[in-house]
């Protein structure tokens, strides 16, 4: 077909938009550079203070949280978000399918604070979960799952599903099912098949999903935030913290940056890792 | 194929723990709703007694009116400025070759793994250097750079989609490039379209981290609202909100699986 000539200009909104959250972007590193003058919203003189201030014990320790956090949610998900996208992608019935979409699906168009709210009323000590508890006569005192990373993780695992299930069946729609007949008529069982042929080739949509789930983690503020209730805090709570109550908007840049910094080497790190798991798994 | 005992035990398993998972998705809406038509302020399962007040409450109070209202103006200009940006860039990226292709595609979809906060920071610090108060043209640039991915991705799957048969059999007929643009290529890809812009619509709706760090006052969105409200209040007017928010989402999706088909917009259709 021939080159059609408008396609050069459709293009340039698009760099009109890279350009401002490049912008964006650069006000972050730039800010992250300059000291920070009490009392006043404009930065000081340039300067390399606020990446060695987060060395000091208390923001080190909210770093290695996060990666914890961020780690225990992923896996989480992936482990309960797998059955899910398996019965989403080989259910035969149409409206067994639709269901399954439809509940993975609404969630993710939730937004963060209406479901941590709802976990909020779960886990709460007069929630749902210590109520029925209490009632059943199961626990004399209720159980403290608010301002716990345990509390948090579970939000966290909900917040993330919707995003992992869709990741992981997208992988499995795209595996062709005459590998697996092919086991099967070869005279392996249904779980050799699963861990032999399935999950391997399954594997694109696990490292997607894991990384995927493990940015979105990072990202989330309002769950740690009100679950957390300032007992367990991540980098983003660090962040809005020093903006919002200390005005210190050079320290808040260069805590994102090294956040930033941070995803980066994990993200490259799990894509190495799943590259040498491929490599030495079945084929 | 015979079907053993084990296998039945497996397949049931399998169910069992489908049907659990899905609870565990279901569980917080189920709890919400309950505690929504608590006829009490505080807490308590199972309610003594039911009631619609918090729902009555919920929709006059003036915040959550007020972040309806903003919502909708930054929703209806970001994701409707996302579709046209989107679907262009789409076409261009299945299309045309040009230089940078693959930078500018990067740096358009590296924001589904940036930080929000960082995103949200970044568009702060950026209108307060070049002197823009803190008005809606922040909050909306900055929700078209967060969906953005999301209808380049659902923009681009149906192109990719598309039938290329019908355009050149336009374009042997005569009709110019443009013609077949108009003519052959958009009303084919309206689905896609349409579950871009739908999408682009809800995560801009809903969007809270970003929108915190670049809302003042006066732009703060529903979301940003119902933060605030939840740190100085207990009562289950949230609830009620919750509840209305979980409905208006549920009929929008099932609505858009039926019209547009989920399955295909998110590429999870099995192959064969």
């Amino acid at each position: 077909m021939n080159p059609q000539p408008f396609l050069r200009a459709f293009t340039a909104p698009a760099w009109l938009c890279a350009f401002s959250f490049l912008a964006a972007m650069v006000a972050v590193l730039q800010f992250s550079l300059r000291a920070y003058v009490p009392g006043s919203l404009d930065p000081g003189g340039f300067t390399f203070a606020n990446f060695i201030d987060l060395l000091k014990p208390l923001y080190a320790r909210v770093f290695f949280d996060t990666v914890v956090i961020c780690f225990l949610t992923a896996v989480s998900t992936l482990i309960v978000g797998y059955p899910l996208a398996y019965a989403l992608v080989r259910t035969q019935s149409a409206a067994i399918k639709s269901i399954l979409l439809v509940i993975v699906v609404t969630p993710l168009f939730l937004g963060e604070v209406v479901r941590t709210y709802s976990w909020i009323i779960v886990l709460g000590n007069n929630g749902f979960i210590n109520s029925i508890l209490l009632n059943l006569g199961i626990i004399r005192q209720p159980v403290q799952f608010m301002f716990t990373t345990f509390g948090v993780v579970v939000a966290l695992v909900h917040v993330t599903m919707p995003v992992m299930v869709i990741m992981l069946a997208a992988g499995l729609s795209h595996i062709d099912r005459d590998y697996q007949r092919a086991a099967e008529s070869l005279g392996a069982g249904p779980i050799r098949v699963f861990l032999t042929v399935t999950l391997p080739l399954s594997m694109p949509g696990v490292v997607a999903g894991v990384t995927t789930a493990f940015a979105w983690t990072f990202s989330a503020f309002a769950t740690p935030q009100l679950i957390g209730g300032g007992r367990v805090n991540m980098i983003s709570n660090l962040v809005y913290q020093l903006g919002f109550a200390s005005f210190n908007f050079p320290f808040a840049a260069s805590l994102c940056v090294a956040g930033l910094a941070l995803t980066i080497v994990v993200l490259s790190g799990l894509r190495l890792a799943s590259r040498r798991l491929e490599n030495i798994g079945p084929h | 194929m015979p079907c053993s005992a084990y296998q039945r035990l497996l397949g049931f398993a399998g169910k069992f723990a489908v049907v659990l998972i899905l609870g565990f998705l279901i569980l917080p809406a189920v709890v919400v709703t309950i505690a929504a038509f608590n006829d009490k302020a505080i807490l308590s399962f199972p309610p003594q007694a039911w009631s619609w007040r918090w729902f009555a409450k919920a929709i006059a109070y003036q915040d959550f009116r007020d972040g309806f209202r903003n919502g909708l103006v930054v929703t209806a200009w970001s994701s409707s400025l996302a579709l046209v940006i989107g679907a262009m860039f789409a076409f261009a990226l299945h299309r045309y070759t040009f230089r940078f292709k693959k930078v500018l595609e990067a740096i358009l979809v590296s924001p589904l793994v940036i930080p929000h906060f960082t995103v949200g920071l970044g568009f702060l610090i950026l209108a307060a250097q070049i002197g823009w108060n803190r008005g809606f043209a922040v909050v909306i640039a900055c929700h078209v750079v967060l969906v953005l991915p999301f209808v380049l991705r659902s923009v681009y799957v149906s192109l990719r989609n598309l039938d290329q048969s019908y355009e050149r059999a336009a374009a042997s007929l005569g009709a110019s490039p443009l013609r077949v643009l108009l003519t052959i290529t958009l009303p084919l890809l309206v689905p896609g379209l349409v579950s871009g812009w739908l999408f682009a619509a809800m995560l801009s709706f809903n969007e809270f981290t970003a929108s915190l760090f670049v809302t003042s006052q006066r732009t703060q969105t529903l979301p940003v609202a119902m933060y605030n409200y939840v740190r100085e209040f207990a009562d289950p007017s949230m609830a009620a909100l919750s509840v209305m928010y979980i409905v208006a989402t549920a009929a929008l999706i099932v609505f858009a699986n039926a019209f547009l088909g989920l399955g295909k917009v998110l590429n999870i259709e099995q192959s064969r």
